[in-house]
This record gives C-alpha cells, sequence and structure tokens, in this order.
C-alpha cells in the first residue's frame, strides 16, 4: 500500500531550460489548434498542465514570470479579457510551487488528484472573472476539460520526464 | 558587520509575495481592458508574438481542408457547376433589372435631395479559426490592420450579416458574431418596415428582438433586414428571421426569438465591407442650464 501511494525514488538527470520552453510553446501550439464544437468543451488546457508540471517538478526553473506571460499570449489568441488567462496562471504556478514538495513524494494516481482540483481552480478563475465581467454560466461542459487534463497528467509527466531519464547502464547487474 | 545570507538562500520574494504582486497586474489589466479598454495598443503589439504561432496552428486544418477539396468526385463538380449556372441565369435577370432601378433610384434620390447610399466595397477573408472562448462568440479572420481593416466593420457572408469587426491585429482581426450575448444589429422588418434592436443571446442560432411592445407586428417567418440608421451596418442586407413570438401579457416586452441567415457559425470564408457613410453631423447637445434651487422650488 505505502510503496504504491509514494512515488518510487529515482535520480534525474538535470532538465535543460531549452527542453522546458519547446514544452510550452508545444502545449500553447496544442491550444491554439482550431479546435471547435464539442472538441472545444472536451479540451484541456495544455498550457495550464504544462506550467503546473514544471512548477511541481522545476519550481526554481519557472515560476511566476512564464506563467504570467504565457497567460497574456493566451488572452490575445482567444480574443478574451486582458489578464483573465494570466491572473489564473499565476494562481496556478503559486499552488504548484507551494505544493511541489508534497505532490512530488506520491505515486502517480494520487498525483491525479491534486491536479484536477488545481485545474478546475484554473477554471473557476476564469469563471469568476468573466461573471464580474457579465457572462453567462455557459453549462457544466465547462468544466469537462479540467477532468480530461487531470487523465492526461500521467502520460505528460511520463513523457516529459523521458530526456531526463539516464540511459542504461550496460554494466548494471 | 552584518553578516548578508549565503547566495544558495536567496529566492527572492516568497511565492505569497509573488503571487500577489501578479495577481495586482493582472487586475489591473483586467480592469483596464473591461472598464477602459486601454490595451488596444499593448494587446496589437504583444499579438505579433503569438501570431506566427496561430498561423502554424492553423495550418493543419486549412491544409486538410484543402486536401478535402483536392479530391471531390467528378459528378459532385458537375452537379455544381450546373447549380451554379441555373443560379447564375436567374440571377442575371435581376441583376439587369437592378442596374436600371439604381439608376432610376439615384434619379429619384437626387429629385428628393436625400443622400445617395453608397456602394459598399467589400474584402474576402478567411476565417482562420473560432475563438476557442467558451464566453464568447468570435471568430478570428486572417485580414488585419495591414490590409485596411477597421475595428467597426461589419462582416457578412454569401447570405446576411455575420458579426462585426471589434478588434485588428496587424495581420488577424477579431469578429464578434451577432449571436454574441449583448451584440447589437439594428434591423427592420421587411414586411412592414417596423425597426427594432436585434440582440445577440449567447446562443448559437439564437437571436432575440428587444424592447417591442406586445402588439407590435411580428410574425413566424418575417425577414429582418439591417436598416443601417447606426451607420455601421450598410441598409438592406438580411440580418435574421422571427422563429417564435411569444406574447405574454405579464411581462412589459414581447419576447421574439430569431435565427440568424447567414451561417454564422460554418463559413470558411466572410467578406468585410468597408461601407463608410457621410453622415451628417450629430446635432451638438445644447448645454445642461445647472440646476438652482430656486427654480425647483418655483416648480
Amino acid at each position: 500500500m505505502h510503496a504504491r501511494v509514494m512515488a518510487p525514488q529515482e535520480i534525474l538527470l538535470p532538465v535543460k531550460p531549452a527542453f522546458i520552453v519547446v514544452t510550452l510553446l508545444g502545449a500553447l501550439f496544442l491550444n491554439l489548434l482550431p479546435w471547435s464544437g464539442a472538441w472545444l468543451w472536451l479540451r484541456p488546457d495544455f498550457v495550464a498542465l504544462v506550467v503546473l508540471y514544471w512548477c511541481v517538478e522545476q519550481p526554481r526553473r519557472i515560476g511566476f514570470t512564464a506563467a504570467w506571460l504565457l497567460g497574456l499570449l493566451m488572452d490575445i489568441a482567444d480574443g478574451s479579457l486582458f489578464g483573465q488567462h494570466a491572473l489564473a496562471y499565476a494562481v496556478l504556478a503559486y499552488a504548484g510551487i507551494v505544493l511541489h514538495r508534497r505532490v512530488q513524494r506520491f505515486s502517480i494516481a494520487p498525483q491525479v488528484l491534486h491536479v484536477i482540483p488545481l485545474l478546475l481552480l484554473n477554471d473557476v478563475i476564469v469563471l469568476v472573472i468573466r461573471t464580474v465581467a457579465g457572462s453567462d454560466f455557459p453549462g457544466y461542459q465547462y468544466f469537462i476539460g479540467s477532468f480530461i487534463g487531470g487523465a492526461l497528467w500521467p502520460p505528460l509527466s511520463f513523457l516529459l520526464k523521458l530526456p531526463q531519464r539516464p540511459a542504461p547502464d550496460p554494466d548494471h547487474v | 558587520m552584518e553578516h548578508s545570507p549565503p547566495p544558495f538562500f536567496k529566492t527572492g520574494p516568497t511565492p505569497l509575495a509573488r503571487l500577489l504582486i501578479f495577481s495586482a497586474l493582472s487586475l489591473v489589466l483586467l480592469v483596464a481592458d473591461a472598464r477602459f479598454r486601454y490595451l488596444t495598443v499593448l494587446r496589437e503589439a504583444a499579438s505579433v508574438v503569438v501570431y506566427p504561432l496561430q498561423r502554424i496552428a492553423s495550418a493543419p486544418a486549412s491544409i486538410a481542408r484543402r486536401a478535402g477539396e483536392f479530391f471531390v468526385t467528378h459528378s459532385a463538380l458537375r452537379e455544381q457547376n450546373a447549380r451554379l449556372t441555373q443560379d447564375h441565369v436567374a440571377k442575371a435577370a435581376a441583376l439587369q433589372q437592378l442596374q436600371a432601378l439604381q439608376a432610376e433610384n439615384a434619379h429619384l434620390r437626387g429629385l428628393l435631395g436625400t443622400r445617395e447610399r453608397v456602394n459598399a466595397k467589400s474584402t474576402l477573408a478567411e476565417v482562420l479559426y473560432a475563438a476557442r472562448d467558451p464566453f464568447t462568440r468570435k471568430i478570428v479572420i486572417d485580414q488585419g490592420l495591414q490590409h485596411g481593416v477597421k475595428a467597426g466593420q461589419p462582416v457578412i457572408d454569401s447570405i446576411g450579416v455575420v458579426g462585426q469587426i471589434t478588434q485588428t491585429y496587424p495581420w488577424l482581426s477579431e469578429v464578434t458574431l451577432i449571436t454574441d450575448k449583448g451584440q447589437l444589429v439594428p434591423v427592420l422588418n421587411v414586411r412592414n418596415g417596423l425597426r427594432a434592436v436585434l440582440a445577440g443571446t449567447g446562443n448559437d442560432g439564437m437571436l432575440e428582438l428587444k424592447f417591442i411592445p406586445l402588439n407590435a407586428d411580428f410574425q413566424n417567418g418575417d425577414r429582418l433586414v439591417t436598416s443601417g440608421i447606426d451607420g455601421v451596418y450598410p441598409p438592406g442586407l438580411p440580418v435574421a428571421e422571427v422563429s417564435n413570438v411569444e406574447r405574454n401579457a405579464a411581462y412589459l416586452f414581447a419576447r421574439i426569438e430569431c435565427k440568424p441567415l447567414a451561417g454564422v457559425n460554418s463559413n470558411t470564408q466572410v467578406l468585410i465591407v468597408d461601407a463608410e457613410r457621410q453622415l451628417p453631423d450629430r446635432p451638438a447637445i445644447a448645454d445642461k442650464p445647472a440646476p438652482s434651487r430656486k427654480l425647483r422650488k418655483g416648480m
């Protein structure tokens, strides 16, 4: 039981800053794909997911400035209010940085249980801002994306850790 | 002597302090954008950074669409060709009459001394993507400031009004669809000439006529065209059709639902109408007389 909840200890190579930048741009690209109709509701916020991942894994390398600037770019691309994504991502970065020691200790399934509420918090912040600005509630399907984002956390963290895994040692017994 | 902490412990402000700083910055931006609309220039500048990514991201879909267009069958093309020829012949007769009517109209307007209706120029634009913000109904098109697009210009398709340009960037612009909540179009009922204001509801395919008295003559199937009295939309563009009229004496106004005529959500290409009209200056607002106490007492 204990072994399943706690993360296996492994020694990883240091992450390259260029890799972080590339993954963040990749997430922005995925967000900018022309999603429409039902896909729009199913789409997780990839930028939020990747920002959260790096804030949990590398809180010294990436933080508020990057999250905030990415939020501004998302606001421009979406034509939404200037600053709504920026505020949401800043809060997400804060949660990621504050919780990083706790989340890192867990294995992947309990990590998902941390990620989903944080992504939902991200949605709720945007929802509150838009409601104050005079928009209607878009319906409960608005929150589906966060659950899908949570489901994507295990494959995402596997993929993003790949470059950090050391090459298998042939002399290892 | 004062000891400063070794560099290892220097981590800058605490996360909470940073959160407060960045939240405050975001709130300033939000208020400046939502209340005062100060940030147009800033948006334009920052959009240059996102533009390449936007174009790259919308490329796969447009390539797929073009590939799909390439693999149409021979019979489909022939069918379309026949239909278009038929259409063309049917419209040619109307067009010939139109020229005569335009001349007659110009003559009559000249006699009446009214201003001429402007022939609007239009530019073709390709829809890059629908904005992914679930709170608004917007599309992004591939014509921007560099192509002479200005905020406020109406956008139409082959059938009717689609929306209005609300934000321009150097190479892109945002079109707010008529179905967006709070987007207003002044319209005219073709059947009887009644003027009204058509408002988006935020639902796809649903528009609403605002502030129509219960006894006003609106029926299902009435066609609404732009009235042109706002100076934004050129007059006579088809906008919507009345789909449901509900007259409940419990409310002050009738509830009139309409369906947009244009393919508001399904277009890949739209036309931007450049209809700058020389409207007469608005009459100057007379200075309000300063309210004086004596006057009120006298009343």
